[in-house]
């Protein structure tokens, strides 16, 4: 195994990694972040949001997707990225209706998390308010589509882990939506309140009822450290679902 | 679109530390009534600060809560150390309706939902050197631009006609000119007037305030730290 072991440097940094690892796997158990939102830790790579770009060997790529090779030079934490970032994450607040102020999500919310790592004050861009429709048919969990940021993590969780394959996008561009597989909507599925699914949302979007707004001000996950606080302390690969 | 259209590419960025050009002019003002910009705030003399003209601050609530003002009003026994600072002007913290000095600072709560609130601000920016949007409100609309989503006549329809509690035998509509005209959407503060600072929150932490104003009253590049900027 240590003679197929890959050798590449992040940021001048010597980094590791195992062949089939990608960029982002190596980073993390190398205790360099590179900020992400559609990679869940157990969920096959998807490669959505792009947030996790890098530039390998000057060449923007996104680090969940790419596989280490030996001898590449990446850029992470670079001025540049950073404002590639930032604009794509101003980008996913003004694409949706984001609503931090009263969002039981907040707090908690990685997209808002991200917001903060980056410095975001308010996105540089105008606010698109695009009408979306909330699904909210079934006893236990909702879908509320202005929150929505189209990262599949309940699509691929759905199909990976709860073996249910409920949920799939619908639509192209701007009409893209997150839709169960019955015109009827989430009731008229298997979906339950203890699925993957729900739990893998990284926003305010597909959420349990009636347990919003339980953990005080002060005491959420994102409150006092930034979101990558655990992957840059050397901590194991966090599950964000916890 | 009412007014003038601000620069959307680049509304301030608080934590940037970029300074716009007229920050000088407040600097100069502040600091040297006060203190070498450096000097904590605990030691300003309020005799040497007497002394001079204070710089003047503007508030403003328009399509908000009062929240913002009343955050401002948590900074508890610091406002003892604002007073000796600062003098408001134009504000409903001292009921003054309308501008009788040029300001230094003019702190908006609030984004724009009616022509009034435009003029408002518009008169915001005649008379104030920095313009800081305090708050969602100001900053992205808020709870008020929930309705941005819905066509106006939707809106009204809903509020005056067709709303489960409505009791409106006449089918009127608001029209009494006294009214201030409603406007197609609720506008952030940065879309109407251009705006140097953005200070997010519902409402921004009273620590967040008071390390905003003073850092702007001293000149000095504010780096507020990673609790102090949230959205909620």
């Amino acid at each position: 195994m240590s003679d197929k072991t890959i050798t590449f440097t992040i940021d001048e940094v010597e980094v590791k990694a195992r062949p089939g690892q990608t960029i982002m796997e190596a980073a993390d158990e190398a205790a360099i972040y590179i900020p992400r939102l559609c990679s869940l830790k157990g969920l096959s790579p998807f490669g959505a949001c792009r947030v996790c770009t890098v530039l390998v060997n000057g060449r923007p790529q996104s680090s969940c997707t790419q596989p280490a090779a030996p001898g590449i030079v990446v850029e992470n934490a670079s001025e540049r990225l950073h404002d590639i970032r930032q604009d794509i994450v101003e980008m996913l607040f003004v694409e949706g209706n984001h609503f931090c102020m009263f969002c039981e999500k907040s707090g908690n919310c990685e997209l808002q998390a991200m917001g903060y790592r980056l410095g975001m004050m308010e996105p540089k861009y105008p606010r698109l308010w695009p009408r979306r429709e909330l699904d909210a048919s079934h006893p236990d969990i909702f879908i509320d589509r202005d929150r929505c940021i189209l990262c599949a993590r309940c699509i691929r969780a759905s199909r990976e882990q709860d073996g249910k394959h409920i949920l799939g996008f619908l639509g192209r561009g701007p009409h893209k939506r997150v839709t169960p597989d019955s015109s009827d909507g989430l009731v008229q599925t298997d979906a339950a309140v203890a699925d993957a699914a729900v739990a893998a949302c990284p926003v305010g979007s597909l959420m349990r009822k009636r347990v919003g707004f339980g953990i005080p001000i002060g005491q959420r996950k994102y409150d006092h450290r930034p979101i990558g606080s655990d992957i840059e302390s050397g901590a194991e690969v966090p599950d964000e679902r916890k | 679109m009412p007014g003038e259209k601000a620069n959307p590419k680049a509304p301030a960025n608080v934590t940037a530390g970029k300074k716009p050009a007229k920050a000088a002019g407040v600097q100069k003002k502040a600091a040297s009534a006060a203190a070498p910009k450096t000097q904590p705030l605990e030691m300003v003399q309020p005799a040497a600060a007497a002394a001079k003209p204070k710089p003047k601050i503007a508030t403003v609530s328009m399509a908000g809560c009062f929240g913002c003002h009343m955050s401002l009003l948590d900074i508890d026994e610091r406002i003892l150390k604002l007073v000796e600072l600062v003098e408001f002007n134009k504000s409903p913290i001292d009921d003054i309706k309308v501008f009788t000095s040029r300001c230094a600072i003019g702190l908006l709560e609030g984004g724009c939902c009616t022509d009034e609130n435009v003029h408002n601000l518009q008169e915001f920016r005649k008379h104030c050197d920095i313009l800081v949007s305090v708050g969602d409100c100001a900053t992205m609309g808020g709870v008020p631009a929930m309705r941005n989503m819905i066509t106006l006549k939707e809106c009204l329809d809903e509020a005056y006609q067709n709303g489960p509690t409505v009791y409106n035998p006449k089918n009127l509509m608001p029209n009494d000119p006294e009214i201030p005209l409603i406007l197609d959407r609720v506008y952030p503060c940065h879309e109407v007037v251009k705006i140097d600072y953005l200070l997010p929150g519902c409402p921004p932490s009273a620590d967040t305030l008071y390390a905003a104003i003073t850092a702007l009253l001293f000149g000095e590049p504010l780096k507020l730290p990673y609790e102090l900027i949230k959205y909620d």
